[in-house]
């Protein structure tokens, strides 16, 4: 998508939002999915979450940009402590960018974020991060126990031993998933759920209030999917955390996410899955006729026709072909 | 031949020259883990060969080799450190940087024929023997001040090294961890291309490191055993060179070689006759 096709795109969209908001679907007692395009259509008090406490996060009339590309606009959305977002959309969307946002490495470009009360800080130890799996070369002298230990004390300074709080921390991140089996072997040649089980060691042995997720389970089966996800959303449960999970294929997380975001083309849309996940709303977003199937639990995605702003064609976008997994 | 061995070990050419190389080996020996891991034997390669560039400049205007090989690295490492952040990129900023500095290197030989010659066929191939004792201060100098560095940086570098993207989430300063490290390395270069050369330096910068891996999954571990191949090519290599009048450089490649062999092909045998487990 080009810059300008963008911008220009924003600004054309506000009343194809409008009207495909309009025949909103109120299912349930929950608020419609709030679709956000420009500054005309201020909705962002829908889904301010009507609890005392401070907000896991808090966007309001956000803007992302890199130079002159706008990646997202407006975007304002709150989520509740112990709250599971899952942020969807293509590649290419911004679901990356709203992590880096976050973590304090993409500053925004207008509008305000807070992060556990503050403006978003490098290195803010209450947050974990879990990558996607990129897989580790197969010689490199690492262990899944180091791995697990640059989490505790990685980014500082110095040199040394971990401490032998550290080393209890690490043996308790292992035993939490499962991973003491393997805790010593060459990461390299474990497999990719094995791998990432690690990964997720990593980023909860410093006992983060929030967990970052960008596309864990990308290249992964659809078993380890499944471990994978529930491993996470059980830690949610269980520690009360708040989980930010960027996914391009919804469906391993529909049993976890309490709420949803879909990023394209500088637009979202945020609410349950019921509300965002929808032909009207999706639509709206893409700005083209799609079509959003329920088969057999799962929610498919279908576009019709061209020009939609995704390429049904690549497997690893959003949506995915129904086909794509067993 | 022992008795020939300790007879020279009496001399200070031969003491200087033992200190020397347990210095460079150190210091090689370290950071050989991190060029190995981060795959930076190109940049090494660029290092050194602009520090003879810069060797052959201070030698025109009459300064000392070493100095300018100092000086000639750390200024390749600057300049690779601000032109080549990406890691795609990299490989051919390096190039690059070093096509030119090459470049300017014959030039200075052009312009220098005279004794000049020697000192350079020193630089290319190694000359621990003829330390001075002003070179072995510098050279110790160096050391402290790399080791330091490397200490103080070894937790993030690693963390930068083995896993960028999380490093970073994590609020490591990435880009500054391998400005840095590019800095010590040109210090290191700096230090073994005295023993070994330009010609030979990736036998200390590389061997070492990748000999190690081969042995351990433990990362501290590797360092250690990165640090004793340096040491024992390094010192091995001087001790066979007082005996028997052969250059220095050809005894520790062989050495350093020897020892990859070993851990590549011997080594594995050995630990799967003994037990398949990994050490704790």
């Amino acid at each position: 998508m080009s810059e300008d096709g963008l911008t220009s795109g924003v600004d054309r969209v506000g009343d194809a939002a409008a009207s495909a908001i309009a025949p909103a679907p109120t299912t349930g007692a929950a608020p419609g999915a709030t679709i956000s395009t420009g500054p005309r259509l201020r909705r962002r008090g829908a889904a301010a979450p009507t609890a005392p406490e401070e907000p896991a996060m808090c966007f309001d009339r956000a803007t992302l940009a890199y130079g002159d590309r706008v990646v997202w606009s407006e975007l304002s959305l709150t989520v509740r402590p112990g709250e599971f977002l899952a942020v969807l959309g293509p590649n290419g969307s911004g679901k990356t960018s709203l992590l880096r946002a976050l973590l304090g490495l993409a500053p925004l470009a207008g509008g305000q974020l807070d992060v556990l009360g503050h403006p978003p800080r490098r290195g803010d130890p209450a947050i974990g991060y879990v990558p996607q799996h990129a897989g580790f070369d197969r010689d490199v002298p690492l262990r899944g126990r180091d791995l697990v230990g640059l989490g505790v004390d990685g980014h500082r300074w110095g040199f040394g031993r971990l401490s032998r709080d550290g080393r209890r921390r690490v043996e308790a991140a292992l035993e939490a998933v499962a991973a003491g089996p393997y805790a010593d072997a060459p990461i390299g040649r474990l497999s990719g759920g094995e791998q990432q089980r690690l990964r997720i060691a990593q980023a909860l042995v410093g006992e983060p209030a929030l967990l970052l997720c960008d596309e864990p389970l990308a290249s992964l089966d659809m078993r380890y999917q499944q471990e994978i996800t529930e491993l996470i959303g059980d830690w949610a449960r269980q520690k009360r955390g708040t989980v930010v999970f960027v996914t391009h294929d919804v469906n391993p997380v529909l049993g976890y996410a309490d709420r949803v975001v879909f990023v394209v083309n500088g637009r979202w849309a945020a609410g349950s899955t019921d509300e965002v996940l929808t032909t009207e709303t999706m639509s709206g977003l893409y700005d083209a006729p799609v079509e959003v199937l329920r088969v057999r639990g799962r929610i498919v995605v279908v576009g019709e026709g061209s020009g939609a702003g995704f390429d049904i064609d690549e497997p690893h976008h959003f949506p995915e072909p129904a086909g794509t997994h067993p | 031949m022992i008795d020939q061995l300790v007879h020279l070990l009496g001399y200070e050419f031969a003491q200087k020259a033992l200190v020397a190389g347990f210095l460079v080996a150190v210091v090689a020996g370290l950071v050989s883990r991190f060029v190995v891991a981060r795959n930076m034997s190109f940049a090494v390669h660029a290092l050194a060969e602009v520090g003879f560039t810069g060797s052959a400049g201070f030698i025109l205007i009459g300064l000392s080799p070493v100095l300018g090989l100092l000086s000639g690295s750390m200024l390749t490492a600057l300049l690779i450190g601000a032109l080549g952040v990406r890691i795609r990129e990299r490989d051919s900023v390096v190039g690059v940087i070093m096509a030119f500095g090459l470049g300017l290197g014959v030039l200075f030989i052009t312009l220098y024929p005279r004794y000049a010659s020697e000192a350079f066929a020193i630089l290319l191939t190694g000359s621990i023997t003829a330390v001075s004792r002003g070179d072995l201060l510098l050279l110790a100098v160096v050391a402290a001040v790399t080791i330091l560095g490397l200490g103080a940086m070894y937790r993030p570098l690693t963390f930068a090294t083995v896993d960028p993207v999380v490093a970073e989430a994590r609020g490591v300063p990435v880009r500054l961890v391998s400005i840095l490290f590019l800095l010590i390395l040109a210090a290191a270069v700096a230090e073994a291309v005295q023993v070994v050369g330009v010609l030979m330096i990736l036998t200390l910068l590389i061997t070492p490191g990748a000999t190690a891996e081969r042995l351990t999954v433990q990362p501290g571990l590797a360092t250690v055993v990165s640090v004793a191949v340096a040491l024992v090519a390094t010192v091995g290599g001087i001790l066979l060179a007082l005996v028997i009048t052969v250059p220095v450089s050809f005894f520790v490649t062989t050495i350093a070689f020897g020892c990859y062999l070993a851990a590549r092909f011997a080594w594995p045998l050995l630990a799967t006759s003994r037990a398949p487990q990994m050490d704790a």
